[in-house]
């Protein structure tokens, strides 16, 4: 009969459900969790230099894998540091399991030292969360934390632990069996059929997908649903690797940054197939406007998604990769001549790229050459700005779960944690984590933790010394008032960066950018690389946000 | 005298509110998560009244919810929360739950 305490119960629970690495930063509350971890074999602590790194570490593997990834962080402020992580994995769907020292239970509601009210300040950002009351809860919260982050639609739950629940010792019969992952089975032929139907009489259909098809494996279901029907594809910033860069149906990312020929492509259809997105503003623009002219069939596992803000006139709730394959077998097979052709003309009187666009020094021919020479394995993680959009508009993507990017929150300091922890999923895979110097330096701390981990990643600042997207939108919307957007002292990132032990190469004033770059990426190890971009690069076309996707400024057509 | 007005505010009211009853499980936080979710979703919730059932396991929720457009999001959101174990829309406790508010109003 085994005889533990709680710490041990969580630890010896964590080994059993398969967890080899957990990211975190030990503190007075959480202490006996740590006495705990430090006895376990199968587990290995990868020791973060702020609690948001930490959690970012964990999303880093989570969002990598697929699989559900834990952090631990302290009471009151490493709780409080530790919440954007959750956030940013609740708004993007990250299975994570968080679990928070808390101070000891007598002293609880007492504004004890480092006592914050985690329990209700994490409600709004997870799927679930507990307040443990007694170490013999965690028999059965454990597994149905973990059941919770990584079934339906995923996402972070937190478990909070006050220290004398931790040194609670019981003894109990035996473990508790893991929860197996529920599946949601659509079980509805008759929406299939419907929607089936819609799809066939569609002239002018559109595949509109996102995160959710990469969270159910259902990419290859995607592609051959496309491809049977002939249906042009848009994507999400989450969705960017459904479907590859280069194939014929993908019209690339929809929404703010996207192409002009795309969101034009989008007014003229008469039929959106909508899959694991949730008509995010930055993806539909105005929505009133967003894709007028379209019925609206949505596929998604969470039913509050469907009609929270555009009604679908056929509703799949569901598992993608099976509602995918339930559509497919009554799916006819067509080649849509006149609809894509029609798209084909679009795409030429509006081209993506210009030739000038890679002319060295470029945002566009940066990533671009990155990409041919890291390759299709490698993992790209990005930060929250200017370098993000220029990433997602040009970097060739090829796999689903290849982009590692905060969508919904939009978290500047996500990229280089994030970096790390794919790395640690995958030590053998290359890993390229593009930067701002805005976003680097909101978890530059992180250095210390690459270097001491020694991961594989390559860090590409794009440093254009100021807020980049802020600054673009004061151009465009605030009369150019350029106020807080631009730093006014030069930061020597490489210097840093050796600073922490780490390689770093600065391609500024370098006589062969191209081939310093080379040698960078060809390092082993954690490496920096600092680039300086134009202050004036921006990022083109853009909608103005609240205004529909069709009126885009910025670029060569724009009408204003 | 009573007079029934289709146009007075108060009748419009009552037309749009409706009446929920969630089974929960019974825990300290249950009533933050139900408040919460409708402060942070802008749901107008008009009435709540709680009490343990079940030997104390789970709890009753009535709610009087001041929405109709917004309902089906309204039932879908709560149904979504891991302690909301059932939610039904039940319009014939209307007059029950008008009762009480009345009582409630006579405590004062």
């Amino acid at each position: 009969m085994p005889r533990l305490n709680g710490a041990q119960i969580i630890i010896r629970h964590l080994e059993r459900q398969g967890i080899r690495i957990v990211a975190g930063i030990p503190g007075g509350a959480n202490l006996p969790l740590y006495d705990a971890l430090a006895a376990s074999t199968t587990i290995r602590h990868v020791l973060a230099r702020h609690e948001q790194g930490a959690g970012f570490i964990a999303q880093g593997m989570a969002r990598s894998s697929g699989q559900t990834a834990v952090c631990f962080a302290t009471s009151g402020p490493g709780a409080t540091n530790i919440l954007t992580a959750l956030a940013d994995a609740y708004l993007d769907s990250v299975p994570l399991v968080c679990i928070t020292g808390q101070v000891p239970s007598s002293l609880l509601g007492t504004d004890a030292f480092q006592e914050v009210d985690t329990y209700g300040m994490s409600m709004p950002v997870t799927k679930h969360n507990y307040l443990v009351r007694c170490a013999a809860d965690l028999l059965t919260i454990l597994p149905k934390a973990f059941q919770l982050a990584g079934s339906g639609r995923p996402g972070p739950v937190l478990i909070d632990v006050p220290k004398d629940v931790q040194t609670e010792i019981i003894e109990f019969a035996s473990w508790p069996e893991a929860c197996p992952l529920q599946v949601q089975r659509t079980d509805e032929p008759e929406s299939i059929k419907v929607a089936a139907a819609m799809i066939n009489e569609a002239a002018r259909p559109i595949l509109y997908l996102g995160g959710g098809v990469i969270h159910a494996g259902a990419a290859a279901e995607a592609r051959q649903l496309a491809e049977q029907g002939s249906i042009p594809t848009v994507m999400t910033l989450m969705g960017l690797g459904i479907l590859p860069s280069d194939h014929p149906l993908s019209l690339g990312m929809l929404g703010m940054h996207a192409s002009r020929a795309t969101n034009l492509a989008m007014e003229e259809c008469d039929l959106l197939i909508a899959a694991g997105v949730r008509f995010d503003d930055r993806a539909t623009g105005r929505l009133s406007a967003f894709c007028p002219r379209a019925k609206v069939i949505h596929v998604d596992i969470d039913a509050s998604e469907i009609g929270k803000l555009r009604p679908a006139d056929a509703a799949i709730t569901g598992d993608a990769r099976q509602a995918f394959a339930d559509l497919l077998p009554h799916v006819r097979q067509r080649d849509r001549r006149q609809w894509n052709g029609c798209i084909r003309e679009l795409q030429q009187a509006y081209p993506r790229f210009y030739d000038q666009d890679f002319a060295p020094g470029r945002p566009f021919a940066l990533i671009r050459r990155v990409a041919e020479w890291v390759g299709p394995e490698a993992f790209i993680s990005t930060d929250v700005g200017k370098h993000q959009m220029w990433v997602a508009q040009a970097y060739p993507f090829t796999d689903p779960r290849q982009l590692l990017t905060s969508g919904g929150l939009g978290t500047m300091g996500f990229g280089l944690p994030a970096a790390i922890g794919a790395a640690l999923a995958f030590p053998e895979r290359p890993v390229v984590c593009f930067s701002g110097d805005g976003s680097l330096q909101m978890n530059i701390q992180e250095l210390a933790t690459a270097v001491e981990e020694q991961v594989n990643i390559k860090i590409v600042v794009l440093n254009n010394q100021s807020l980049g997207l802020v600054r673009q939108q004061q151009r465009l919307f605030y009369e150019q008032h350029y106020f807080a957007s631009s730093y006014r002292i030069a930061v020597d990132f490489a210097a840093i960066a050796r600073g922490f032990g780490m390689q770093a190469y600065d391609l500024a004033g370098a006589s062969d950018p191209d081939a310093l770059l080379q040698q960078a990426l060809r390092e082993s190890g954690p490496c920096l690389i600092n680039v300086p971009i134009d202050i004036e690069e921006e990022v083109y076309p853009m909608v103005p946000p609240g205004a529909a996707n069709t009126t885009m400024i910025g670029d060569e057509y724009a009408q204003n | 005298m009573h007079r029934t007005d289709p146009h007075s505010p108060q009748e419009v009211k009552t037309v749009n509110t409706a009446i929920l009853r969630l089974t929960v499980n019974n825990h300290p936080g249950v009533m933050l998560q139900i408040c919460g979710l409708f402060a942070r979703r802008i749901f107008n919730l008009e009435g709540i009244f709680c009490t343990a059932i079940d030997q104390g396991e789970t709890s009753c929720i009535w709610l009087k919810v001041d929405e109709t457009e917004k309902l089906e999001q309204v039932i879908k959101q709560l149904a979504k929360l891991e302690d909301v174990l059932a939610v039904e829309e039940r319009i014939d406790a209307r007059e029950r739950i008008s009762a009480m508010e009345a009582m409630m109003a006579r405590i004062g």
